[in-house]
């Protein structure tokens, strides 16, 4: 716990020295330090400004201009349910409501506060014939219920478990 | 006959006399193509599609991003064109707030003036976008995103103009907005107060903060004495509102407009600017005299002061500590009207009228107060003024001329002119040459050489004390271009004026709006005329200035002069960003590191100083008991790269230094804890 704000950071000051300070490399630094951090904290964007020598505006400009980057922290699991023409026919939507009401999350409050869910919906992922679909992170699931989603959480929940019990030991 | 560069605009021959783009060769047509995104001193940007016209054989293009070239047959105002512009500017007011009648920018608004023009009278499409939140934490602009056409010309102003680049873009599809970064207020920003952005702005969406509300309060509290002063710049624009020509000298019905709007004394801001030059040029032959501290940089545009306290931390010994004439005036008036009124200090209320947003800033700061009383109480613009002139009904160009009232309504030419870049520098050159020369100024007291509106400015006099070198700079980027050619120590001066606004006063962002070019020579033109029209053209030569120092100060530069007339200067961070944490440290009695990593500190190896303490952190296994975080600016960039280490502040810290402090304080730590 201590080290990873040390390792974060000082994966920043890498990232920011591979790209040798270059203030036209500015996407490609901070598609690399949201891969770090998994969101853009501002903090770290005007600590990016400084070492480009631009103006934070302009950082905070290109952040929100692409849907890619996010300036909110995710969770570990992203899980985005469609909620596309076809998907919402198939009742997705039934979906969503079991997901929010099983992690206690709602439209706003879309993150568990361990870091470990979050909750987006997304007009069409293109995978209308596996509708109703979701996706956790690159992971594509076809025809789902609200009872397999829940089965798919409780398999990650346990997986992470075992995870911290490991380290624990 | 068709020559080799000409072009046919509207069926008119019309010659190419080496103009960038269509646009200003219609213009010269004396056609008036609408525009929303093209400034002549910004860069085209071609968002905006108003200034769309006709050329055979191409179809429609934008007239401000197309090369003139010989031969074009260019038609300007064909029914498509007509209807696509209104069509523009219906689907721009669709999204726009309308409430006209309550806005700043109401009868000046670029929007309304073309949907008049275009005969828009009713707007077919529904709004799209969510109501956004006024940002009013600036003293002296506030945003209406609210009224954003998003032209961008005022990202543009502040960064090519101004080189700050406090606003830009943000957010993608129907949630573009122009605003500060990371959905902070302006005064949470680098923005220096400037108010360019506000001049360029087309709508309401960027406007001096108003304070007129506040001033007809005053006004009206009978226990109150409500006394004013009106800046240079102020009198050669504000008879533009009321249809005068620009540069127009209206001193005397500024003065009767103001009795009649019940202020009790009306004095000259000017009479301070003599005093300032007093004091500046006291300063500079000091300075000269040790050879330190040089060059002396002007410091009464507040816009500037910010912008080098932010940027330029390492200047803050070359500034004048000269007050500017508008805090000048608010100490002096403070500190000697109550006892010559027979009235409390707490019940004179001073009002100044300015050309300037920064100024609004500048009277607001602490340092310009005194046991909480502030030296000035209320900051307006000229177009505050002319509201105000306005609600009162006033006729102004039918008023009778009255004058000012004295002691402080006295003043010499040099205080006129320094509404105009290169007009400080001239009225020091007025003082300081008489004093080197040990003689008066007879017949010619005017140095051309630094007249003009180019934005980077030089000139040196030979005086018996040698060659004196001067800079004049006005619009913050040509201050940058010329801070930093000074800082790789290619030119050298002893003397550098800078103005924030471009042209100097004249073309601050209170005064009335205006869109040519022209106006602000003609306003300059205004200020050196007034100053022949004087008898006296040298500060030294004022008498109630005279007055001022026998009764009071004894004499320029002394103790007391600087108690009431000088300021000091602190570096001063750029945005109000978080911190970042490193270590997290665990135990509950543990030891507090920040490492400031502001730009300046930055520049100067903070960044390895972090890394050398975090190294030896880990190397003692002391991870526990330390808390690291790198946080921005101290606010002590002159002493930089700065970090705090428990109680102890180490200014320019070296990894060594630091490592020695954090095993003491550490040790310090552990003697507490087992006692
Ligand atoms: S007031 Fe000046 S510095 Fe501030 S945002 Fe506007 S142009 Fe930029
Ligand atoms: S705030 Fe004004 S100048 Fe800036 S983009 Fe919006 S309308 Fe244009
Ligand atoms: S003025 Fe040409 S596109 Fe805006
Ligand atoms: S950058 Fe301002 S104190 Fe470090």
């Amino acid at each position: 716990m201590t080290n990873r704000n040390h390792r974060k950071f000082e994966e920043v000051c890498r990232i920011l020295e591979k790209n040798g300070n270059d203030p036209a490399r500015l996407i490609p630094v901070l598609q690399q330090v949201q891969e770090v951090y998994r969101y853009l904290p501002e903090e770290i964007m005007s600590f990016v400004a400084t070492s480009l020598n631009i103006s934070p505006a302009k950082v905070f400009g290109v952040a929100t201009f692409f849907s890619h980057f996010t300036l909110k922290p995710k969770g570990k699991y992203i899980i985005r349910v469609c909620d596309g023409t076809a998907c919402h026919v198939k009742t997705s939507t039934g979906i969503l409501d079991a997901l929010y009401k099983k992690l206690s999350l709602s439209e706003k409050i879309n993150t568990t506060p361990d870091m470990l869910f979050t909750i987006e919906t997304v007009s069409c992922l293109g995978a209308c014939g596996l509708a109703p679909a979701v996706v956790i992170n690159e992971r594509v699931y076809g025809q789902m219920t609200p009872e397999k989603t829940s089965e798919v959480l409780d398999g990650i929940i346990k997986t992470e478990e075992k995870q911290k019990e490991a380290v624990n030991a | 006959m068709k020559t080799a560069n000409t072009l046919t605009i509207d069926g008119l021959k019309i010659t190419i006399e080496g103009e960038k783009n269509l646009l200003e060769v219609i213009r010269k047509a004396h056609i008036d193509i609408p525009t929303f995104c093209y400034h002549s001193e910004l860069s085209i940007y071609g968002a905006c599609r108003l200034c769309m016209v006709d050329v055979s054989g191409r179809g429609v293009v934008p007239s401000c991003s197309t090369p003139p070239e010989a031969g074009m047959e260019i038609q300007t105002s064909t029914g498509q064109i007509r209807s696509l512009r209104k069509m523009i500017i219906e689907l721009l007011l669709a999204n726009h707030e309308q409430s006209c009648t309550t806005c700043q920018k109401n009868t000046s608004c670029k929007l309304q003036e073309l949907a008049n023009r275009f005969g828009v009278t009713k707007v077919r499409f529904k709004k799209a976008a969510a109501a956004r939140p006024l940002d009013n934490s600036s003293p002296s602009i506030t945003r209406d995103p609210n009224k954003c056409i998003l032209c961008g010309d005022c990202v543009r102003m502040c960064r090519e103009e101004q080189s700050v680049g406090a606003i830009d873009f943000a957010f993608r599809g129907s949630n573009v907005t122009v605003a500060p970064s990371f959905g902070k207020g302006l005064s949470e920003v680098e923005c220096v107060n400037c108010g360019q952005c506000a001049r360029v702005c087309p709508t309401g969406a960027l406007t001096p903060k108003s304070d007129v509300a506040e001033t007809w309060k005053a006004l009206e509290d009978k226990s109150k004495y409500v006394i004013v002063q009106i800046a240079p710049a102020v009198r050669v624009a504000i008879g533009e509102h009321f249809g005068l020509e620009p540069g127009t000298i209206a001193t005397g019905q500024a003065v009767a407009a103001l009795k009649r709007l019940g202020f009790k004394k009306v004095f000259d801001t000017s009479f301070t600017a003599d005093l300032t030059i007093m004091e500046e040029g006291t300063e500079f032959l000091k300075r000269l005299e040790k050879k330190e501290k040089l060059p002396i940089f002007t410091s009464c545009c507040p816009g500037w002061v910010k912008f080098a306290e932010q940027y330029y931390p390492e200047l803050n010994d070359n500034l004048s500590s000269c007050r500017s004439p508008q805090q000048m005036f608010g100490s002096l008036a403070k500190e000697l009207l109550p006892e010559k009124y027979g009235i409390k200090k707490e019940d004179l209320v001073i009002v100044s009228v300015m050309p300037c947003t920064a100024k609004k800033y500048e009277a607001a700061q602490e340092k310009f107060a005194v046991n909480g009383i502030k030296d000035i109480d209320i900051v307006l613009t000229t177009q505050e003024f002319a509201r105000m002139i306005e609600e009162a009904g006033l006729q102004f160009n039918s008023l009778t001329p009255e004058s000012f009232d004295l002691p402080f309504g006295f003043k010499t030419g040099a205080g006129i002119i320094f509404g105009n870049s290169g007009g400080v520098s001239e009225a020091v050159l007025r003082f300081v040459n008489e004093k080197v020369c040990g003689k008066k100024n007879t017949g010619n007291y005017d140095f051309l050489q630094v007249r003009g509106l180019e934005g980077i400015k030089e000139t040196s006099i030979s005086t018996p004390a040698g060659t004196l070198k001067l800079a004049v700079a006005s619009g913050l980027k040509n201050a940058r271009t010329l801070v930093e050619s000074m800082k790789r120590k290619e030119v050298h001066y002893d003397i550098v004026e800078i103005m924030a606004c471009p042209g100097g006063c004249i073309g601050g962002a209170g005064q009335p709006v205006y869109y040519k070019p022209e106006v602000k020579e003609k306003r300059a033109k205004g200020l050196y005329d007034n100053d022949k029209m004087l008898e006296l053209h040298s500060s030294q030569d004022n008498p109630y200035i005279k007055e001022l120092y026998k009764d009071n100060f004894g004499e320029a530069g002394s103790r007391k002069a600087h108690r009431f007339l000088h300021t000091h200067y602190a570096s001063c961070k750029r945005t109000h960003s978080g911190e970042i944490s490193i270590l997290k440290g665990n135990s509950v009695n543990k030891l507090e590191v920040t490492v400031c990593f502001g730009t300046s500190c930055f520049l100067k190896g903070s960044q390895s100083i972090l890394k050398g303490l975090v190294d030896h952190i880990k190397l003692s296994g002391l991870e526990d008991k330390v808390e690291v975080k790198a946080t921005f600016c101290f606010e002590k960039c002159n002493s930089g790269p700065n970090a705090r280490i428990g109680r102890k502040l180490l200014e320019k810290c070296t990894i060594g230094l630091a490592v020695e402090t954090l095993m003491d304080e550490i040790k310090i730590l552990k003697e507490c804890a087992s006692v």
